[in-house]
């Protein structure tokens, strides 16, 4: 009974904060609805039992991308009366794509209903181990049989991320100020300050 | 709690209800009642080392501080500014608090005392501090005025820069305890030290990660001498500027209770949590949820001490401890410690 209550609590919420993700009118409400939308499904997926892949949608998407996206968002001056002035042009494109997205979403359960792919193996070893907690099972697949994809998604990400710095990377070329810190720390007071008693009238060398 | 309210003619939907309920209670009422003493410890510790006297007024030894301050917010006016975003800017306190609270679900106090022992807890409680950010960047920008978006702005950097650190020193914890499972990491703890000492602390490789993960964590809750969200000299207030009454009292007692929560992750990481310090059988005879508390307390004066001795950093300072010297380091050690296990063959 509880299950049935959360699932429906947790559906309509993640489709309620999807709908005004889209409709709403200021771009901050709009992503703290897409935050909310995140959070729902993380509870859909605790329901399912994939508790791991719950926690990582939090973390990844509530805690780091959402964050960024908000802080872009917050910053720049959008002008959202700007970006609805064309939305009769764009219509016709809009309409095309919502069908293209119905037609897939048809297919795919025409062809679930038809008798879904068996994604596990012969043995089994695709299928959800019993008795063995998420994290345990999704490693041992992923650093096992899925070792090399694994590892080739890490590189492409590497590689990714490298791009990105490289092609944002200028090098500075103001000598302005660089602080260097072991520089400061190990500078003593003898480097800094000199002791002189001079002669009246004589004035400091320096 | 679950069999207790089933023996008393319950059904087991009913008890499981009930026993959640009255688990939750005996965590968020205590933490409020922690919360309102460590403020006054806080403000008594950084007295003494200016060499003050501190609260001394309201109840003995002024004890009942706190509690004084709690009625006088309670009885405020709660001011919205009309240039507000209202909605937002309600609900960014309740957000923080709520947030705040939500984390204390996984923490083993005993063996047996938690509320929800789960497979994924450390997991949970990084997903939660990487919520409360929210609360920070929301009350920034629903005050619509210049000094709480600049904290907000700060705050949301600050956060996810350390949080990252954070995350791999936690992976090293993990690596060693093999679980997510917070009671069974402080398990794991247990003669870790030569079948002495309970805690990872007493361990060359684990040592300077719990360092770092202690600066880190005054960073997270944004302690001195990473105040820089609420640097009065530059922000007025940071983000609660244009907070009063109650919505500020919610955002004061959610920094707190985070600060609490880091407190005691030190204690549960890295010092055994609710072990005795040292492996001696008479020592058991104390409740685990004493030591738990005096380890907890212990850090918690820590960063009292810290924050009377420390002055606070430029924010370039802290951009470049995050992530130049505390995320290299960590990854570092995250090697460094993975390549040890499988050298000792730990996971065989």
């Amino acid at each position: 009974m509880i299950q049935t209550f959360a699932f429906y609590l947790f559906a309509v919420l993640v489709i309620a904060s999807g709908v005004m993700t889209i409709t709403a009118r200021n771009p901050v409400h709009s992503v703290l609805w897409l935050i909310l939308a995140f959070f729902n499904s993380a509870g859909l997926m605790v329901l399912v039992g994939a508790e791991f892949i719950a926690m990582l949608l939090v973390i990844v998407y509530v805690g780091a991308v959402a964050v960024l996206f908000l802080f872009v968002v917050m910053m720049l001056d959008i002008d959202f009366a700007e970006l609805r002035a064309g939305f009769m042009k764009n219509f016709p494109l809009g309409i095309a794509i919502a069908l293209v997205l119905f037609a897939e979403v048809w297919l795919g359960i025409g062809a679930y209903r038809a008798g879904a792919l068996e994604l596990g193996t012969p043995d089994g070893s695709g299928a959800p181990l019993l008795g063995e907690s998420n994290i345990e099972s999704l490693g041992a697949l992923l650093y096992g049989k899925y070792l090399f994809l694994f590892e080739a998604a890490g590189i492409i990400l590497l590689v990714a991320m490298i791009g990105a710095i490289v092609l944002t990377h200028r090098p500075t070329k103001s000598a302005r100020g660089h602080q260097d810190i072991g520089k400061q720390v190990s500078r003593r007071p003898e480097d800094a300050t000199v002791m002189t008693q001079p002669e009246v009238g004589k004035g400091v060398e320096l | 709690m679950t069999e207790f309210f089933q023996s008393l003619g319950m059904s087991y939907e009913w008890a499981w209800g009930v026993a959640t309920l009255a688990g939750i209670l005996l965590i968020a009422l205590p933490l409020m009642l922690a919360v309102a003493m460590i403020i006054y410890v806080d403000r008594k510790v950084w007295a003494a080392i200016n060499l003050r006297r501190g609260p001394n007024v309201v109840g003995p030894f002024g004890l009942l501080q706190s509690f004084a301050d709690g009625l006088k917010v309670f009885l405020q006016e709660t001011i919205i500014p009309s240039a507000a975003n209202k909605g937002i800017f309600l609900l960014a306190p309740i957000i923080t608090f709520t947030v705040a609270l939500a984390a204390w679900a996984v923490v083993p106090f005993s063996a047996e005392m938690v509320l929800a022992d789960i497979n994924v807890g450390l997991l949970y409680i990084l997903a939660i501090s990487s919520l409360s950010v929210y609360g920070v960047v929301m009350s920034g920008w629903a005050s619509n005025s210049k000094y709480p978006f600049f904290s907000a702005m700060r705050a949301a950097a600050q956060m996810i820069s350390y949080e990252v650190s954070i995350g791999f020193i936690l992976i090293c914890v993990v690596l060693w305890a093999g679980t997510f499972n917070l009671n069974e990491i402080v398990l794991a703890q247990k003669g870790h030290g030569f079948g002495i000492v309970n805690g990872y602390f007493f361990n060359l490789l684990l040592f300077p990660m719990w360092v770092v993960f202690f600066i880190s964590s005054l960073a997270e809750t944004q302690r001195v001498p990473f105040d820089l969200t609420e640097a009065e000299s530059e922000l007025v207030a940071g983000y609660q500027t244009e907070y009063s009454s109650m919505s500020f009292a919610l955002f004061w007692l959610g920094e707190y209770a985070n600060i609490l929560l880091m407190c005691i992750l030190n204690a549960i990481l890295f010092f055994g949590g609710w072990l005795p310090p040292v492996e001696w059988e008479p020592l058991y005879m104390v409740p685990g949820i004493v030591w738990l508390l005096l380890k907890t307390f212990l850090f918690f004066f820590l960063f009292s001490w810290v924050m009377a001795t420390v002055p606070r950093y430029r924010y370039d300072q802290l951009m470049r401890l995050g992530w130049k010297v505390f995320l290299p380091l960590s990854l570092v050690f995250v090697v460094l410690i993975s390549g040890y296990l499988m050298y000792t063959g730990h996971f065989a």
